[in-house]
């Protein structure tokens, strides 16, 4: 079993959380992860990209080949789109619905819409809303995670425990909220 | 042994804490920085060897020779082109006898994710005549370590560890030892070694030549340049260094397929330098074609073309195999290996007018109102001359970011420290303004020295110091001084305190500062204006630091 995962993103959305999350679930089930991550100049405001793979066995390449992803995580639409070409024909597709502007020629957000619903799997998560209901609008990454899940190849179990060994030695409040958002967006 | 997540980066540092490093140099640069980051956190929290960020990359060098030549094992980090500011001491270093293990290591990075070139650093190996190791994995990254201690030590080389960003910045699990090998003993080297006199020094080529043959030797032995013959595959052999490897390997299962019951050709990985050039001419011996796959510059290619008979064809970056420029990836090497691309969502998928997000100054940042207030004076100075009569030359560090709309504040990049010199060419060729932009730490890197010849020859020119008290391109370490030395440091040069202005890099001071600009602008000679004002980032980070520590005090 292999399973690829672009995370799409802006430099500084928290792109890289997702990816801790996941890997750390994927771990705890017993998976090999390898996770290339965004650093330097490309982490101010510029779009971002990481690669994220788990198999049950090694994993040669840190890059996923085109083609190859079988999933596409975006933090938000237009960033969503602009890495289909590493996704496979039946991969999906799941993005948070709010755009992040930081300049000025922004497309018409319901056009970005129209093309990912044309995909032949895809979401669009109401992912600020849901994460302003769990009680904190910085777990919007959380929330995505919780739309993924039924698709990502971890266990409800792990994802609850990386979420709790995450945050518990943070602040013990986030793990409840990070819960919740979890829960949320899996419902979404 | 343990199991831990880690960037190739912390791979590589945990694998010098282990292999008994005494001290490690480096200044930050993308994609090198994690490595020393690692070891000063473990030196300054956990009591491990001496760890410090320095000024620059030559000072760093010279560091770590000096730990080596004290008998003790160092490293060096810094990014590829960190290697052209150290490039004195690392070509003269090559000739002395290295006491304790001596790696330098460089980060390479193919595209430019966050560089001006994409230099490949195993043309310094081979300028140098040193060995070069180059991991492919998180494992080896810390595993080689120690193996290129032991070879430094035991030929008395520096040695060169090269890595790339996708190595560098990629996570995976790492198998690695429960305890660290103990440090050298404190013992000086013989100074004939060390002491580049001519005479000595023609002495220590000499002996630098000589060890050529055993590193040929070593090189060929050296089980991590690997090589699986299958003398019935005639017409092609591969190649492969660095990522290379990988990217083979990504592609295998696919194309043993293609290759059908001739099965697959001979592969020789190269995992070290110098080049193990018995192994390629055992490859070599009957087959007609051989593809190179090397991540960076046409290295490996360039030389086999040079040592193989010329029957055998060798393809690759330079025959259009592989792309000439950029990193090397999984639809690269599987084109170059003639397998059909991949279908993917986007075939037949009708994409929207998607817009570029390019990197940006953070939303506040104070380089943001520096620059609004130099954009303001050029202009004004612009039309009271009537014509163009401004030049703004800048370097590297986050206010590169000020080239791009809409601020398009700076005219030229070239390099660390290039701003100044180039203010003073500027001036010198004719123009009445010229302007040259730096960072505080690039100022302290490479700065310096370009006040001192603009002193020297009175020129006329505006430098303007973008102090924000870090260097926060690549996260936030250290400036060497703090900006209260700064202003210091300048006037020592000689600049005249009268023309050294220190002011506010702020948005409600815009006007005003633009004001102090022309007026220098003014000054027919050298003048200095130091911009401070905080990093956000940097401030955030203080911050929490503070109310950590006021926490921990209650």
């Amino acid at each position: 079993m292999t399973y690829d995962i672009i995370l799409a993103g802006v430099g500084g959305q928290g792109v890289l959380s997702i990816a801790t999350i996941i890997a750390r679930a994927a771990m705890i089930d017993g998976l090999t992860v390898r996770q290339s991550e965004v650093h330097g100049m490309s982490q101010r405001g510029g779009g971002v990209q990481a690669h994220m793979r788990i198999a049950d066995g090694p994993i040669s390449s840190d890059l996923i080949p085109t083609g190859g992803a079988d999933m596409i995580l975006a933090m938000e639409p237009m960033e969503s789109l602009r890495y289909l070409s590493w996704l496979k024909p039946e991969g999906i597709l799941v993005t948070a619905a709010e755009p992040f502007v930081n300049i000025p020629d922004y497309p018409e957000v319901e056009t970005l819409y129209a093309a990912i619903r044309t995909l032949k799997r895809s979401r669009i998560v109401a992912a600020e809303a849901l994460a302003r209901e769990a009680g904190n609008l910085k777990s919007v990454n959380m929330v995505l995670i919780g739309a993924a899940s039924s698709s990502l190849p971890v266990s409800e179990k792990a994802l609850a425990q990386s979420v709790h060994d995450t945050f518990a030695k943070k602040d013990p409040k986030l793990v409840d909220i990070n819960m919740k958002a979890l829960a949320l967006g899996e419902k979404a | 042994m343990k199991e831990l997540v880690l960037l190739g980066d912390e791979a590589l540092a945990l694998g010098a804490l282990h292999a008994g490093v005494s001290g490690s140099y480096g200044y930050p640069g993308t994609p090198s920085t994690e490595i020393l980051e690692y070891l000063v956190d473990e030196f300054e929290t956990r009591g491990g060897p001496v760890a410090r960020w320095c000024a620059n990359e030559k000072t760093a060098y010279e560091s770590a020779l000096g730990v080596s030549f004290a008998g003790k094992r160092s490293i060096v980090t810094m990014k590829h082109v960190g290697l052209n500011v150290a490039a004195d001491p690392f070509m003269n270093s090559s000739l002395c006898q290295i006491k304790g293990g001596l790696i330098c290591v460089v980060a390479d990075d193919p595209s430019m994710h966050s560089s001006q070139g994409e230099q490949d650093t195993r043309y310094y190996a081979d300028f140098a005549m040193v060995p070069l190791f180059e991991p492919v994995n998180q494992q080896e990254a810390y595993e080689m370590v120690a193996e290129a201690f032991e070879l430094s030590e035991r030929l008395a080389v520096p040695v060169i560890m090269r890595m790339v960003t996708r190595l560098a910045h990629s996570r995976a699990v790492v198998h690695v030892a429960d305890t660290a090998r103990a440090q050298n003993a404190l013992e000086k080297g013989s100074p004939a070694d060390w002491m580049l006199l001519p005479a000595l020094a023609r002495k220590n080529y000499a002996k630098m030549l000589d060890k050529q043959t055993t590193l040929r030797e070593w090189a060929k032995d050296y089980p991590r340049n690997t090589l699986a013959l299958n003398p019935a595959r005639k017409d092609l052999a591969i190649v492969t260094s660095g990522l290379g490897k990988n990217y083979l390997a990504e592609n295998m299962a696919e194309y043993a397929d293609l290759c059908g019951k001739e099965g697959l050709p001979s592969i020789l990985h190269v995992a070290a330098l110098p080049f193990p050039a018995d192994l390629i001419r055992s490859l070599a011996e009957k087959v007609e074609t051989i593809l190179v796959i090397e991540e960076g510059m046409p290295f490996l290619e360039r030389q086999l073309a040079g040592i193989l008979p010329g029957r055998v064809k060798v393809i690759g970056k330079l025959t259009g195999s592989l792309p000439r420029t950029g990193e090397l990836n999984p639809e690269l090497v599987r084109a170059a290996l003639g397998l059909p691309a991949r279908a993917t969502a986007l075939d037949g998928f009708k994409m929207p007018a998607l817009s570029a997000r390019p990197p940006q100054l953070c939303k506040g940042c104070p380089h943001h109102d520096s620059y609004s207030a130099l954009n303001l004076a050029v202009e004004r100075l612009n039309a009271k001359e009537g014509k163009v009569s401004t030049v703004v030359a800048a370097d590297i560090g986050c206010y590169a970011l000020g080239a791009v709309a809409p601020l398009k504040a700076i005219e030229t990049i070239v390099c660390m420290g290039a701003s100044i010199g180039m203010a003073r060419g500027a001036a010198d060729a004719g123009y009445k303004y010229a302007f040259g932009v730096i960072g505080d730490s690039t100022f302290l890197h490479s700065g310096l020295t370009g006040i001192v010849d603009a002193v020297a020859s009175k020129t006329p020119m505006t430098v303007i110091i973008l102090d924000n008290s870090i260097v926060a391109m690549t996260g936030c370490q250290p400036t060497m001084l703090p900006s209260n030395q700064l202003e210091k440091a300048v006037i020592g040069l000689g600049v005249d305190p009268a023309h050294l202005r220190v002011i506010e890099a702020k948005p409600n001071m815009i006007e005003q500062n633009a004001a102090v600009f022309m007026e220098e602008a003014e000054h027919r000679g050298l003048s200095v204006i130091i911009m401070v004002r905080e990093c956000l980032e940097a401030h955030r980070l203080r911050k929490k630091k503070e109310s950590a520590a006021g926490e921990a005090s209650k």
